[in-house]
């Protein structure tokens, strides 16, 4: 009853918080220009066109044309459709994953130190490095992107989870749960994981951020999707060859991955001083 | 301080063996027979069985993992196929140009960071604070590798004032070491001082609202004194914190700024190690980088003692 009553609130504040309200702004374009790429994009962006290469932005090409003659507006919005897809399924699997290690761990204290361990060890790589190197096992692919991030970026989400669980598990009415005789699942579902929604969507939101940066670099670096599927980073990698002739080939999708990250941490951060203000920065 | 050290150092077993075994594990992740894609579709099966055994692929796992963890700890990491020599010198190699770069870009992103951080924080809600936050949350939204590539567009293609790209040892001759490592730093510091200036603030102003603050402003002391001498020092002790978590993200981007401005370091090694399919090389680069940055933490935890005499470790 109490829930129903507090959720229009709760809304309201998200609503009213200016990060929140921008980051959303941002993001809904992203998205639109993703779902819409078939429609406003002016070219084929895989189609090369020799005669087309390194052309300044024009009313041709709004955005300019790359090494290939491939129009950078058209490769720029069919990017967003890789960029999020990869961001959106690695943030949907770390969360899964999470919470998933994150209850068994705050709830079995005998599986709480193995698994933990791992995950500690799992940290122990710096991010970027241990996607490369599962990228070097696996081979190039969207597909291997998202399993390399998910692998990558689970551990925080589970430590997080854990965390939460832990505080959460010896409260009075956790206890009274169970003295009812509630099942661990149930207890875990029904009335610890409504507790960490919250945190968990504040570290979703960044997760998502840091993914599509990841991918974009694991493009960039030519170990991420394959060098034909127009991904901001593949792009970016692109223009760098040509950097001295067209600075537009990098400008621009870069300028589309600056903008997708600051929304996201935009909401992030709005999401975290709505949601869980005991984080709040000052 | 000497116990806390030994119970420290022995927290970091499980971490390094789980590192170890995920390193080890990478090449069971090869979809198929990793031989067989090591050596490309070129090989004869002579040649696969013989690899097979000389990589201990045809024993059991425990075994092959156990011998894993003996080589690791005789310090051998293998031998790298296409460099023709252990992976040990290829890693030795290359390992100067990526401490460089990491420590030039931390350097830069202290320098940039706590005084952005420190100076939002004495004046809260000032034009200073505001313009200097709306640059810190740019900061850490703009891409390290992307700001590079413009900046090289600038400042060396268009203004000419410094090299685009490569890289001369420290050793050899500072001066031009200093002007191809300007812009990598500069690139690769000023997102990490994005995090350091935010963090810097929030425990500034924290530091600012104590009581022995009010105290010594009550003593008449400048606010100069007050901000830098008593409030900075308490802010200090998190700041340091980020500092260590910043290390690891500058390892990692290092990484990826030496492929951008050409420098011949581990990031360089790891990345051609990929695209060459030199796995046990690819092992190498991130089992080196795992272990340094969970010593690096190490130190920063060690720090805090001298920093903060209110931590006492029994």
């Amino acid at each position: 009853m109490a829930e129903a009553a507090a959720r229009p609130t709760w809304l309201k504040r998200l609503a009213r918080n200016r990060n929140v309200v921008v980051g959303t702004t941002i993001l809904a374009g992203v998205v639109l220009a993703a779902l819409l790429a078939g429609v406003i994009s002016t070219h084929n962006p895989r189609r090369l066109n020799p005669a087309e290469r390194l052309k300044a932005p024009s009313l041709a090409n709004y955005l300019g044309t790359d090494e290939f003659g491939r129009d950078v507006y058209s490769l720029v919005l069919y990017g967003a459709q890789v960029s999020l897809l990869v961001g959106a399924t690695t943030m949907i699997l770390t969360s899964l994953w999470g919470i998933v290690i994150g209850l068994i761990a705050g709830y079995y204290r005998r599986l709480d130190l193995a698994l933990m361990r791992v995950m500690d060890g799992l940290m122990a790589f710096p991010a970027i490095l241990l996607a490369i190197a599962l990228m070097a096992a696996r081979g190039p692919g969207v597909g291997n992107v998202i399993f390399a991030l998910s692998v990558v970026y689970t551990p925080r989400t589970a430590m997080l989870i854990r965390s939460t669980v832990l505080s959460i598990r010896e409260l009075d009415y956790v206890q009274a749960a169970r003295a009812l005789g509630r099942r661990d699942l149930a207890i875990a579902f029904r009335h610890i994981l409504p507790n960490c929604v919250g945190p968990l969507l504040v570290q979703a939101s960044f997760i998502f951020a840091y993914a599509i940066l990841a991918e974009a670099i694991l493009g960039f670096l030519g170990v991420g999707v394959p060098p034909y599927v127009p991904s901001w980073g593949n792009v970016i990698a692109s223009g760098k060859n040509v950097i001295r002739e067209a600075f537009w080939v990098s400008l621009f999708p870069g300028l589309a991955l600056t903008l997708s990250g600051l929304s996201l941490n935009l909401l992030g951060d709005g999401l975290r001083d709505v949601l869980d203000p005991r984080l709040r920065v000052q | 301080m000497t116990a806390y050290l030994i119970r420290r150092l022995l927290t970091l077993v499980p971490v390094l063996a789980v590192v170890v075994t995920v390193v080890f594990f990478l090449i069971h992740l090869i979809p198929g027979d990793p031989v067989s894609v090591m050596l490309g579709p070129d090989a004869t099966p002579a040649q696969i069985q013989a690899t097979r055994q000389a990589l201990g692929l045809d024993r059991p796992l425990p075994e092959q993992l156990f011998k894993f963890y003996a080589r690791i700890l005789r310090g051998d990491l293998g031998q790298s196929y296409f460099l023709d020599r252990p992976v040990v010198t290829a890693l030795l190699e290359r390992a100067e140009p990526t401490i460089v770069l990491t420590f030039s870009a931390l350097f830069v992103a202290v320098l940039i960071g706590v005084p952005s951080g420190i100076v939002a924080a004495a004046y809260p809600g000032s034009l200073w604070d505001r313009v200097l936050m709306l640059s810190a949350l740019l900061g850490v939204c703009v891409p390290g590798f992307w700001l590079s590539l413009n900046f090289i567009y600038l400042f060396a293609v268009r203004l000419g004032w410094l090299p685009a790209a490569g890289y001369a040892s420290v050793f050899a001759d500072p001066v031009a070491a200093l002007r191809y490592m300007v812009l990598p730093a500069v690139s690769l510091g000023f997102n990490q001082s994005a995090l350091i200036a935010r963090i810097s603030r929030s425990c500034m102003l924290e530091a600012l609202q104590q009581d022995y603050v009010r105290t010594a402003r009550a003593k008449g002391l400048s606010q100069g004194v007050v901000t830098w001498v008593h409030a900075f020092r308490n802010a200090l002790v998190p700041v340091v914190t980020v500092i260590g978590i910043t290390m690891a993200i500058l390892i990692g981007g290092a990484v990826v700024t030496e492929i951008v401005f050409n420098i011949p370091g581990l990031g360089r090694l790891i990345i051609s190690a990929v695209l060459r399919r030199d796995y046990p090389v690819v092992q190498g680069v991130i089992l080196v980088t795992a272990t340094a940055y969970v010593l690096i933490n190490l130190l920063v935890d060690v720090l805090y003692v001298f920093i903060d005499p209110r931590i006492r470790y029994g």
